[in-house]
């Protein structure tokens, strides 16, 4: 079980955060602008690195906020956490 | 005193007896013995009977690597318990033992006729024989697995024992309190850091606290007074927690372990009652040092499984730490050094002991010492059977040949009552690699070593492949000095002296001189594999160890291959000829011995199981007859019988006085979100598939909320409060992953709106009023409200007081019936219920549960979010075309509701049924077809709600069907067990279509 340094709280266990995908796909301004292509490669699409991957994370049983976690998925090294619209570090 | 208790020891108090029964006789062993070393000191070695052949059994072991003393502890059912080692259980008074897997008697045994048809009951033998035929698998093959399978009886009553849970951190965590465990935690207490030291024992010191031998010696003293010195130096420090009794479950990731601790197994059974039988520790380590030991290994050759067959480093311990002798005419067969220690001692307390050793000669200190004592050995020979069916009578050997591939010259037959075995010794890598480190390949040895890369974790000690005691010390005291960061560590200037092994040699399969698909050669002894059975499974293509692993379920037992691993790896090797650091190693999967259920879960049992929400109304429902149905954590009232009243009869009942004069139901459970802020209509917009910008301040508006695919996610009424200020209701269930949803969208796609939302559904409680005549009860309550149609419409709100008490008033309805909604804040819940039951009683006002509820909204074709949909149900498919805006530019799902996909007409979509007989009643879940006779049947839909309905005196169903939208009318067939019912498409509106009751 991870130790995740919460950016507005500090370090937690992990079982108080629930994990939301992949980070930085940005949801379309304009949907209807998008062929079926298009909509699906934001909709379905995911990386799932084995390795160094950037993720969205929720302190669901804490501050309640959204933040983005660096991860290496490989040995669960976290590298980085980062509020929401926070530039990502490079690793 | 027992024959076999030979030697005083100061591990066991021999002025106390302890009195225990073992398959019902009584027998006397001491404080201080475990259940094994008490029955050996009674001469009992047959203890169990084997998995598959039924052979006898004895004990193997003296630790947690015990494949065979596996006993049924305590005869009362609530009590019993399965699987326990006996090697492990300590004695107490009045501690019940049974042999298992055996019948009708451990002696007399009739699955052992297992053992003389074994020829056809190879690897894989139930998984070629129980294919075909079918039929036979019913009738013949399940009841004879079933009354042959299975280790031990369950207990048939929930476990009365108190199990714990506890949060530990701690600067460094030291597992194992051997001698290099007691080092580390010195070294790492004496500079100040805060250590905990577990040991799965009772008793501190590893092996080398009964290590008794001249040739063992660290600063002038036998290794084992040195030892208990600085036992007792280091219960004197103050920042170090010592937790005997407790072994480690699992290391995850980030130095988060789970340990067990038994706290009243090992008392007498009148001390067990009222005290915490086992704590689960959950330990948070900044750093942690394994000292896990290692486990000798077997030797495997032909009968290797006798009773009396030991592991000569148990014999050593049963004799210099219990005092008891396993045998009084010993053989000792080893490949290498550390068994000399065991003939030493068992010479020098006066029993016969000679050695079979397939090393062509070694001349260390230790061997030395044997010889000069005048121990008859075998060099460079090798065990080819052994004799005695309960227990070990003699053994045969024979010579290797040069190269050990082959036996040669005559064979040579001994007489024996034990039989010592030593393979070398596997360093327990189960720690290292459970944290995800990796092992190497050592070949001068043939042992797993960690490859140790993390910062936060080492090994040392023998399970670090550290076998000599010099080298344990000191390699120890610099590894943890240099890991802790430490210059002075107290163990720098230590002399060790001690013998070393010079001449190695490994064979994993022993040669026989016939040929091995006649031989016995045990790997893995409490599942019964063989040798012959892994070369089997080579033969037939399995090539990877874990298949190897399952196709011939070696390593498979409770004892999780502790013993067996290393063997069949090396076999594998050998057969297919490839290098074992190649082939690598099975996973080692927490937890390293078996947990009780009681300590996974500690606490959390009976009404602690889960967190139960209850409305501020609940004991009205339950002093009013309630029968209570589980939605998500809420019991809800589901109906509530009268007098005798079943499930069926209570909602019809309840239904038709809903439509007839006046229903009650308790809505409080259904999710409230609190919106607010001067983006809150913009939100609402966002989120929902309608309109929200226009709604008045003080009206309600139903909306739907979807998916981003496009799927129906969750529904409910949200009524404007004030220009910037909404009430959500969400469905009861769904309240916690809405609020979690929109929260996510708002922090991370919209952060520019101006929106905060706060969870209210504990906040508020809701008695919802419906029915013709509840216009009148409202009056009654509300005697200064005009609740007119014009001052009080359908979907609007109103602030109101009843006894001083401020409440909400909603029009809102899911019956179809004109309704009112009153919310008050939850403490007044109960009070406001017992004001509309008081004020409708002269209209028969009946409470009514969830079940009629569905009933009267299924009759209006109102759906559940949830049980008529299942996350692939668009808004378009439940023909909710009307709810979703064509203005919008976008909300969420939108897109998706224009994907090729989602566009198919032969989507499933909500349609009504009816059924040729109006009584017939058609279960929800059940398939639907449109030929009968089509094979294979095509299903193209299922129903998803069904009732009886009293309001229109026959049966209706809402249901999914492909293309339903295009086939009112149409005749189609529900397929049951035993018949087929017949049905008719229809509109999924089943009462007043007109809606003219809303407002009547
Ligand atoms: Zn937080």
């Amino acid at each position: 079980m991870f130790v995740i340094n919460c950016p507005y709280c500090g370090e937690r266990d992990q079982s108080e955060f629930s994990c939301g995908g992949e980070a930085h796909i940005v949801r379309p301004k304009q949907p209807t602008e998008l062929s079926d292509d298009e909509w699906a490669e934001y909709l379905f699409m995911r990386k799932n690195i084995k390795g160094v991957q950037f993720e969205r994370w929720n302190h669901a049983h804490g501050c309640r906020k959204w933040f983005n976690m660096v991860r290496d998925t490989s040995n669960d090294k976290i590298h980085a956490v980062y509020k929401m619209g926070e530039k990502p570090p490079v690793i | 005193m027992n024959k076999y208790r030979i030697n005083k020891t100061r591990f066991v108090d021999q002025t106390k007896t302890v009195s225990f029964t073992f398959d019902g006789k009584k027998y006397h062993g001491f404080e201080g013995d475990t259940l094994a070393s008490a029955l050996l000191s009674n001469g009992i070695h047959l203890i169990g009977r084997s998995f598959k052949y039924h052979r006898p059994r004895g004990i193997m072991s003296c630790g947690s690597e015990e494949p065979n003393a596996i006993c049924q502890i305590n005869d009362n059912t609530d009590l019993t318990e399965p699987n326990v080692r006996a090697t492990e259980i300590e004695l107490y008074e009045g501690l019940k033992a049974f042999s298992q897997n055996c019948w009708p008697s451990l002696n007399f045994d009739i699955g052992g006729i297992n053992n003389l048809i074994s020829p056809f009951i190879p690897a894989g033998f139930y998984y070629k024989t129980f294919m075909w035929p079918k039929s036979f698998w019913k009738k013949i093959y399940e009841p004879l697995i079933r009354l042959s399978a299975g280790l031990g009886k369950s207990p048939t009553q929930p476990d009365p024992d108190i199990y714990d849970h506890k949060h530990e951190h701690c600067d460094v965590l030291v597992i194992g309190g051997g001698i290099s465990g007691i080092i580390s935690a010195k070294i790492a207490a004496k500079n100040n850091l805060k250590t905990i030291l577990i040991e799965d024992k009772n008793i501190l010191g590893g092996s080398t606290i009964y290590q008794n031998n001249k040739n063992f010696i660290i600063d002038n003293q036998k290794s084992n007074e040195w030892l208990m010195n600085e036992i007792s130096e280091l219960e004197k420090l103050d920042n170090l927690i010592i937790k005997t009794r407790t072994s480690l479950a699992a290391f995850h990731n980030y130095n988060y372990l789970l340990a067990k601790e038994n706290i009243s197994d090992h008392l007498p059974l009148d001390k067990k009652n009222g005290s915490i039988r086992q704590r689960l520790w959950k330990i948070r380590a900044d750093k942690v040092i394994v000292a896990a030991g290692a486990i000798e290994r077997p030797l495997i050759f032909n009968n290797n499984d006798r009773p009396g067959i030991i592991l000569a480093n148990s014999v050593k311990k049963y004799l210099d730490f219990y005092g008891v002798s396993t045998g009084l005419n010993n053989i000792i067969f080893t490949n290498n050094d550390s068994a000399y220690e065991t003939a030493v001692s068992l010479f020098e307390k006066g029993i016969s002991v000679k050695i079979v050793d397939i090393r062509k000669k070694s001349s260390s200190n230790i061997v030395k010492n044997a010889e000069d004592l005048g121990i008859k050995i075998y060099w460079n020979s090798t065990v080819v059977n052994t004799f005695g069916y309960k227990k070990i009578k003699s053994i045969e050997i024979m010579n290797l040949s040069e190269d050990g591939s082959n036996v040669t010259g005559n064979k040579h037959k001994i007489q024996c009552d034990c039989l010592s075995i030593s393979g070398g010794w596997t360093p327990m890598v189960h720690m290292h690699t459970q944290s995800g480190g990796k092992l190497d390949f050592r070949e001068i040895d043939q042992v797993f070593v960690p490859n140790e890369k993390s910062e936060n974790h080492i090994n040392v000690g023998s399970c670090n492949g550290d076998f000599e005691l010099e080298e344990i010390v000191k390699n120890t005291n610099y590894k943890v000095k240099k890991f802790l960061n430490i210059n002075e560590g107290g163990f720098d200037k230590i002399s060790v002296l001690c013998s070393k092994e010079s001449e190695k040699k490994n064979i994993w399969l022993l040669p026989n001189t016939i040929s091995e698909s006649k031989t016995k050669s045990f790997i893995d002894f409490q599942n019964d594999s063989t040798a012959k059975d892994i070369k089997l499974a080579l033969r037939e293509g399995f090539k990877s160890i874990e298949h190897v692993k399952r196709y011939t379920t070696t390593g498979m037992a409770t004892d999780q291959g502790k013993l067996s691993n290393m063997h069949a790896l090396g076999i594998i090797a050998d057969t297919a000829g490839v290098k074992m650091g190649t082939l690598g190693t099975t996973t080692f999967r927490p937890p390293f011995t078996p947990l009780t259920f009681g300590a996974i879960v500690g606490r959390s049992v009976g009404k602690f199981f889960d967190i139960v929400r209850k409305t501020s109304i609940h004991e009205w429902h339950v002093q009013n007859n309630a029968k209570f149905e589980n939605v998500g954590q809420w019991k809800r009232p589901w109906y509530y019988p009268i007098n005798n009243e079943n499930l069926h009869e209570a909602v019809q009942r309840e239904s038709k006085a809903a439509r007839d004069s006046a229903g009650i139901l308790d809505a409080s459970t259904l999710g409230k979100i609190d919106i607010q802020g001067t983006d809150a209509s913009e939100f609402l917009n966002r989120v929902y598939t309608n309109a929200w910008s226009k709604l008045g301040i003080g009206k309600c508006r139903y909306g739907l909320m979807l998916n981003e695919d496009g799927m129906v996610y969750d529904d409910g009424v949200t009524t404007r409060l004030g220009e910037n200020h909404y009430l959500m209701t969400t469905t009861t269930g769904g309240a916690a992953n809405v609020l979690s949803k929109l929260e996510d969208y708002l922090q991370t796609e919209w952060p520019e709106l101006d929106v905060y939302l706060t969870s209210v559904t504990d906040h508020y409680s809701t008695a919802s009023i419906c029915g013709p005549n509840s216009k009148k009860i409202l009056n009654k309550l509300f005697p200064n409200k005009d609740f007119s149609d014009e001052a009080f419409p359908h979907m609007s709100y109103q602030d109101a007081i009843i006894d001083k008490i401020e409440c909400r008033i909603m029009r809102i309805s899911f019956t179809g019936e004109l309704s009112y909604e009153i919310n008050v804040e939850s403490k007044y819940g109960k009070s406001l219920w017992e004001n509309c039951i008081a004020a409708g009683e002269e209209y028969k006002i009946t409470p009514y549960g969830t079940e009629t509820m569905h009933l009267l909204r299924a009759e209006k074709g109102f759906i559940i979010v949830g049980q008529d949909t299942d996350g692939t149900m668009t808004p378009i498919d439940l023909q909710m075309d009307w709810i979703v805006s064509k203005k919008k530019y976008d909300f969420i799902g939108k897109r998706s509701l224009y994907r090729s996909d989602t566009m198919r007409e032969d989507r499933k979509q909500l349609v009504g049924l009816l059924t040729d007989d109006p009584n017939e009643i058609l279960e929800e879940g059940a398939q639907i077809v449109s030929e009968l006779d089509k094979k294979p049947v095509e299903m193209i839909g299922h129903v998803t709600s069904s009732y009886f309905s009293p309001n229109l005196n026959k049966s209706i169903a809402l249901a999914v069907v492909k293309g339903g939208k295009k086939m009112n009318g149409q005749k189609l067939f529900v397929p049951m067990e035993n018949k087929n019912i017949n049905v008719t498409v229809s509109d999924f509106i089943f009462f007043d279509k007109e809606n003219k009751r809303i407002n009547a």
